[in-house]
């Protein structure tokens, strides 16, 4: 399967292509409704992270809720 | 029984953007040493108000648990902040992720000016929170102890403002009352002081001054036992607000005696 390369929290990384964002979030061990996503800036709704590809030299910020004050 | 009558009947509870609150007291999921012992002390605090950070997943650690993992999101509100951010783009961009997990439209606004003393950009946090009312959020901006920042965070439409007690993490307790009275006098939203308490008595003197409500994090993070001191927060907090609405007696130079003087045996 060919690779494409994409931006994830700013590390170059090498992923399959075909992939939507679900499976990218699978792929990285995450759990989809825990991760909030920002793809190429914008903010991705979790309803469609299922349908949205993922492309080649996409960037990819995934954020999650941690302690702080 | 009387004390929880007096509770009820002279107190109405801290209420923001039209949502009462079961606790004057706000506490930090922050620097704790385990997650047991914040949930433990979070549940000893009576706090219903809880923030959070929002930062990346780490990657190389994908099975690193989030906060949401330990904290029952029904039973508190989880209040995202932007701590961190040192522009209003960054806390503006901070804001809109914490939205899009879902919870809530409230955020804890920070925008932090200098490093070294971790003090808030008043500009900057005036700037981001006229855009995030602008967009729907209801924002609780962290401020200077400033009476002008004050009262153009509450003209930007802040649901609260958040004074501090003393620099974030200081633990250095309540260094100007006079400015916080001020800000109390002159604002209508809630003001909740945020930031440098560091033990009961603090908690305790700050809501002396008839401020509506504190949020902690480090003074229970960083105690020896954070569930007694979240405890002794929570009661602190209720003691300094009865004694605000109580009205303390006057302060004087002299000694008057409690006892009577006539009666004295001759």
């Amino acid at each position: 399967m060919n690779q494409i390369e994409i931006r994830v929290n700013g590390e170059q990384r090498r992923v399959s292509e075909g992939l939507s964002v679900e499976e990218l979030l699978r792929e990285l061990d995450l759990q989809p409704r825990m991760i909030v996503v920002e793809h190429n800036g914008d903010i991705l709704r979790r309803e469609r992270y299922a349908e949205v590809a993922v492309g080649a030299g996409d960037a990819f910020e995934l954020v999650h809720f941690v302690g702080g004050g | 029984m009387a004390t929880e009558t007096v509770h009820q009947i002279e107190d109405a509870p801290l209420t923001i953007a039209g949502r009462p609150l079961r606790s004057r007291l706000m506490v930090g999921t922050g620097k704790y040493r385990t997650n047991q012992e914040m949930v433990e002390a979070i549940a000893a605090s009576g706090a219903e108000v809880v923030t959070v950070a929002v930062r990346r997943v780490d990657l190389d650690r994908s099975n690193e648990e989030g906060i949401l993992h330990h904290l029952d999101a029904d039973r508190y509100l989880l209040l995202p902040n932007t701590a961190g951010c040192y522009s209003a783009d960054e806390a503006i961009r901070y804001a809109r992720l914490a939205r899009a997990a879902g919870f809530t439209d409230w955020v804890k606004l920070e925008v932090i000016g200098d490093q070294e003393t971790l003090l808030p950009d008043a500009e900057a946090t005036v700037d981001a929170a006229r855009t995030l009312v602008a967009e729907g959020f209801t924002v609780l901006a962290y401020t200077n102890d400033d009476l002008i920042t004050a009262l153009r965070l509450e003209d930007a439409g802040c649901a609260a403002v958040m004074p501090l007690a003393s620099p974030i993490g200081s633990g250095l307790g309540l260094i100007n009352p006079y400015n916080i009275r001020t800000i109390k006098a002159r604002l209508e939203v809630p003001v909740i002081v945020d930031a440098g308490v560091g033990t009961a008595s603090d908690a305790a003197i700050t809501m002396e001054q008839g401020v509506d409500g504190i949020l902690m994090n480090t003074a229970l993070a960083e105690a020896e036992d954070p569930v007694r001191m979240a405890r002794a927060m929570g009661l602190a907090t209720e003691a300094g607000r009865l004694a605000y609405l109580a009205g303390r007696m006057p302060r004087r130079e002299r000694a008057v005696p409690s006892s009577p003087t006539r009666g004295m045996l001759a």
